[in-house]
């Protein structure tokens, strides 16, 4: 190609890319700014719509930093996160490995097994609230035949995290399953014959020979559900909003409550603590990608 | 392996899908519980004793929540597939320089949370006076998913051989017209990934609906839900059977495109 069709060639390469640049700056960038700018103000339902609010630099942040909800809301993240990808994905590493044994009806019945993950949000989350109703829920029901007293899911400050997490990992199941089974399915057959010929037994075999194969993909999917579940707001918001008293706060459940769940919004605050929860999103993204990146190179 | 050395698999297959499906099931029995039964206990475990009211209530009261939902779900979806298909075949097919940030960018776009989206889009609609729009809310939406779509297209079109490429382009045909007349007709399971994932979100959207539009008049049925429960407590049989017409969507999409739904979740899908 000579440079004059090549200039040319960029132009409609940059042509095609326009809509989404564009997207870009005014749909992501643009939101993004004005997040942070909320940040650095001092907001009030007034200031909000005459746009004069006063630069205050980091003053919402240091007075969320502060705040006695942080440290709760933080350690309910982490808590609510680790306790959900440890379930979800040795659940769904398990189911994996059974579905990949191919036994009659194996296609059907994983394919049923993608229904939680495509439901609306707010359907599981009702569904599940109503299962964990104290008095006339099924599970406290349940619970009861083997002789467990009623335990107040959604009401104790003791439970509701526990309730909102079971929920979660539910939802979380059958996305790690998919990726796990598809990731079984590049292992190919040959290596499990030769193992089975050295004669590796079953759990043998998967210490030594799966698992270690599958370590790229379960990387992968752990960061991913990482990045996904520090953003899970939903689930929490529907089933507790948050309490009783802050005991089921999220990062991501008090960014909403500042901004929206209150009469009285508290926009600055609240954007500072979404621009915090960014911060933890983006440094575990930049780690899986990079993951990604060296596992393609 | 012969069925009678798996028939005990299958068995556990289905002990476990059923244990998994179980709150889907239960959801669905107590959309047609009567209020009366509702508090019984034990509950009952099949309908037998049923009524349809749960869902007389949803044809009654939830019908322009829905007809809402489906117009920002196609809206969301014709935004995102014009944005994302040229996107895709550019980054594919035509090397741009810069190709790879912008990649890159879209990976990050990807990772925000929306509460985040939420509040600056609160800030901006606001100022536009477009807060509890429809058009605010769609664009709202679509940044779930066009990250996913660009990189749904892209992976599809990289596949498309140069040389029937080149073949159209010597037969004097432009690159618009190639990505029209060539392109897009064989990206044509790309574009059908793309469009149910996207609907999907947008009609399970709840963040957005509830911080964006949740004072208009054309409010989107998971808002129908969430004040459902807010308001009356005790039709547990309304709220459920708003739950299932709600699941409509997602089931069909399980029924008629299963290949593209487990195409989707391994292409490195996304989901709030």
């Amino acid at each position: 190609m000579n440079v004059q069709s090549r200039v040319k060639s960029q132009w409609a390469a940059w042509g095609f890319l326009a809509p989404i640049a564009v997207y870009l700056v005014a749909f992501y960038a643009y939101p993004l700014y004005r997040n942070v700018d909320l940040s650095l103000r001092e907001y009030t339902v007034r200031s909000f719509v005459m746009g004069d609010a006063p630069f205050i630099g980091a003053e919402n942040y240091r007075a969320v930093l502060a705040d006695p909800t942080f440290v709760p809301a933080l350690t309910h993240t982490l808590a609510f996160t680790a306790l959900s990808l440890l379930f979800q994905f040795t659940v769904g590493l398990a189911l994996a490995l059974f579905f990949n044994q191919h036994f009659r009806l194996s296609h059907t019945l994983r394919a049923l097994f993608l229904v939680p993950w495509l439901l609306p949000l707010i359907v599981s989350a009702s569904t599940w609230s109503w299962m964990l109703n104290s008095e006339s829920g099924i599970v406290n029901t349940a619970l009861g035949i083997v002789g467990v007293g009623q335990v107040n899911w959604l009401t104790s400050p003791e439970w509701s995290l526990v309730s909102v997490t079971i929920a979660n990992i539910w939802i979380g199941i059958p996305f790690n399953l998919v990726v796990l089974y598809s990731g079984l399915q590049t292992i190919p057959d040959h290596i499990h014959e030769a193992a089975a010929l050295d004669g590796a037994g079953g759990w043998q075999h998967f210490w030594h020979v799966t698992l270690p194969l599958l370590r790229p993909v379960s990387a992968i999917t752990l960061l991913l559900g990482l990045v996904y579940t520090l953003k899970v707001f939903d689930i929490i918001w529907i089933m507790t909003r948050g309490g009783p008293v802050d005991s089921s706060t999220t990062l991501a459940i008090w960014s909403y409550r500042l901004g929206f769940g209150n009469p009285l919004p508290q926009f600055g605050p609240g954007a500072a603590v979404g621009n915090l929860l960014i911060i933890m999103a983006l440094f575990f993204g930049l780690i899986y990608i990079r993951v990604q990146r060296r596992q393609q190179a | 392996m012969t069925a009678k050395r798996t028939w005990w698999k299958t068995l556990i297959g289905l002990i476990v899908t059923a244990v998994m499906l179980f709150p889907v099931y239960w959801m669905v029995n107590v959309s047609f519980t009567r209020p009366e039964n509702m508090r019984k206990q034990p509950p009952g475990l099949f309908p037998l004793d049923g009524t349809l009211d749960g869902y007389r209530a949803v044809l009654d009261q939830q019908l322009p929540y829905l007809a809402t939902s489906l117009v920002v779900g196609l809206g969301t979806v014709a935004l995102t597939l014009v944005i994302a298909a040229p996107a895709g075949y550019a980054l594919a097919k035509l090397q741009p320089k810069g190709g790879a940030a912008l990649s890159f960018l879209l990976l990050i776009a990807q990772m925000i949370p929306a509460i985040i989206m939420a509040m600056g889009y609160y800030a901006a609609l606001l100022n536009l006076g477009m807060l509890n729009t429809l058009p605010g809310l769609i664009v709202a939406d679509t940044t779930i998913a066009v990250p996913f779509g660009v990189l749904i297209y892209t992976a599809f079109m990289s596949g498309i051989p140069n040389e029937l490429l080149q073949a159209a382009i010597a037969d004097g045909a432009g690159r618009l017209r190639t990505f029209v007349s060539v392109v897009l007709p064989i990206s044509r399971n790309a574009t059908v990934t793309v469009a149910l994932f996207t609907f999907l979100w947008a009609w399970s959207d709840f963040i957005f609906a509830s911080t964006l539009d949740s004072g208009g008049a054309l409010r989107p049925i998971t808002l129908g839900i969430y004040h459902y429960i807010g308001n009356n407590n005790q039709e547990w049989n309304a709220v459920m059977a708003t739950a299932v017409v709600a699941s409509i969507p997602a089931t069909a999409l399980l029924i008629i495109a299963q290949r593209f739904v487990a195409a989707g979740v391994t292409a490195g899908a996304v989901k709030d």
